[in-house]
């Protein structure tokens, strides 16, 4: 478990490699500097972690409950930390140290020697959806007479044992907008001057949306 | 297009930028062709029947009759194995997709020339 940082995707594009001579796609995520607002440590919470707040926020648009946080981090810093849109909580192997002050920005360079990472975001909805789509099912044959039966599910159980539908089943319903990590990303590269990150590959979620970059626990 | 990508973009193409060849056109692309250790440059010379601009991603469609069979390759024109793409002649045409060609042989597969065209420039 270690630090990871919150961004914005902006979107995909291509680079090439000059070495393979080949096309790269890479989605580019712009991460401005995120600032730490708690300590979660081991004797308090029972758990270490550092709390995190991305994307600054007016003060007016801040809620009593969330502004009593962030004055009570602004207090531990000795500095006014402005509201944030987005809070997350990356866990840690220890209790963070002064390393990692409240009030500290946690910036893009953080994952500059992470070859791979982990990205999870909430993926685009898709709404109601049938059971191909939605879990791969095979549907049925185009042909032998198959009559208004194309894309069905098929049977959903058997008879009076059990009697009823097992929990689970999966059936037709909403889709997508839900929190998805895809794992073993590799890492374009990281540019601290510009506080982007180009990660090769796919990321979950529609551009603007807020993902969340940590080193790969799988890959180093 | 989100400003932080285009201006990736604009670093990637850098002062590579290619000019804008239309659909109906001939070209002469100069590809980089790696064997074993050695590089040489091979040409592909044929009729552009799409263009798909898009930026860095930018691909082109040149379709050639090779030995009686036509022939088509794809390439992304900001790719760093294409050296360079001459322009040859522009034939006169009336869609951007000139997909229809392959379904044309001999005399019926020909684009009428458009006289006094000039090869398009970067701007």
């Amino acid at each position: 478990m270690s630090l990871g940082i919150l961004g914005t995707k902006e979107g995909m594009t291509q680079t090439f490699d000059e070495k393979a001579r080949k096309v790269v796609p890479v989605t580019v995520i712009h991460a401005e500097p995120n600032v730490i607002i708690k300590h979660c440590t081991a004797a308090a919470e029972g758990y270490s972690a550092v709390q995190v707040g991305y994307l600054e926020k007016s003060a007016n648009r801040t809620n009593r409950p969330d502004a009593g946080q962030f004055n009570k981090a602004s207090a531990t810093a000795g500095q006014t930390i402005a509201p944030r849109k987005h809070l997350h909580e990356f866990r840690l192997d220890s209790d963070p140290g002064d390393d990692l002050a409240v009030g500290a920005e946690i910036k893009v360079d953080v994952l500059a020697e992470a070859s791979f990472v982990d990205v999870s975001g909430t993926s685009k909805g898709k709404g109601t959806q049938g059971v191909m789509k939605r879990y791969n099912f095979r549907g049925f044959l185009r042909t032998h007479g198959t009559h208004e039966f194309f894309r069905h599910g098929g049977s959903i159980g058997t008879r009076l044992t059990p009697g009823h539908v097992l929990k689970g089943k999966k059936m037709p319903g909403r889709m997508g907008n839900e929190r998805v990590t895809v794992q073993n990303l590799r890492v374009h590269s990281v540019d601290t001057e510009r506080n982007l990150i180009l990660i090769v590959g796919a990321v979950p979620g529609p551009r603007g949306g807020v993902v969340e970059v940590r080193p790969s626990v799988k890959k180093g | 297009m989100s400003k932080i990508i285009e201006q990736l973009d604009n670093e990637t193409i850098g002062d590579r930028r290619m000019p804008r060849f239309r659909a109906g056109e001939t070209v002469r692309v100069s590809v980089r062709i790696k064997e074993g250790s050695k590089e040489r440059i091979q040409v592909f010379e044929g009729v552009i029947i799409a263009w798909k601009a898009a930026g860095v991603s930018s691909t082109v469609t040149v379709r050639k009759i090779s030995y009686g069979v036509g022939v088509e390759r794809i390439f992304p024109i900001y790719s760093p194995n294409i050296e360079k793409i001459e322009w040859v002649r522009r034939g006169r045409v009336r869609r951007a997709k000139l997909y229809y060609l392959r379904e044309l042989r001999g005399k019926k597969a020909r684009l009428s020339e458009v006289h006094k065209a000039k090869a398009p420039t970067v701007n």
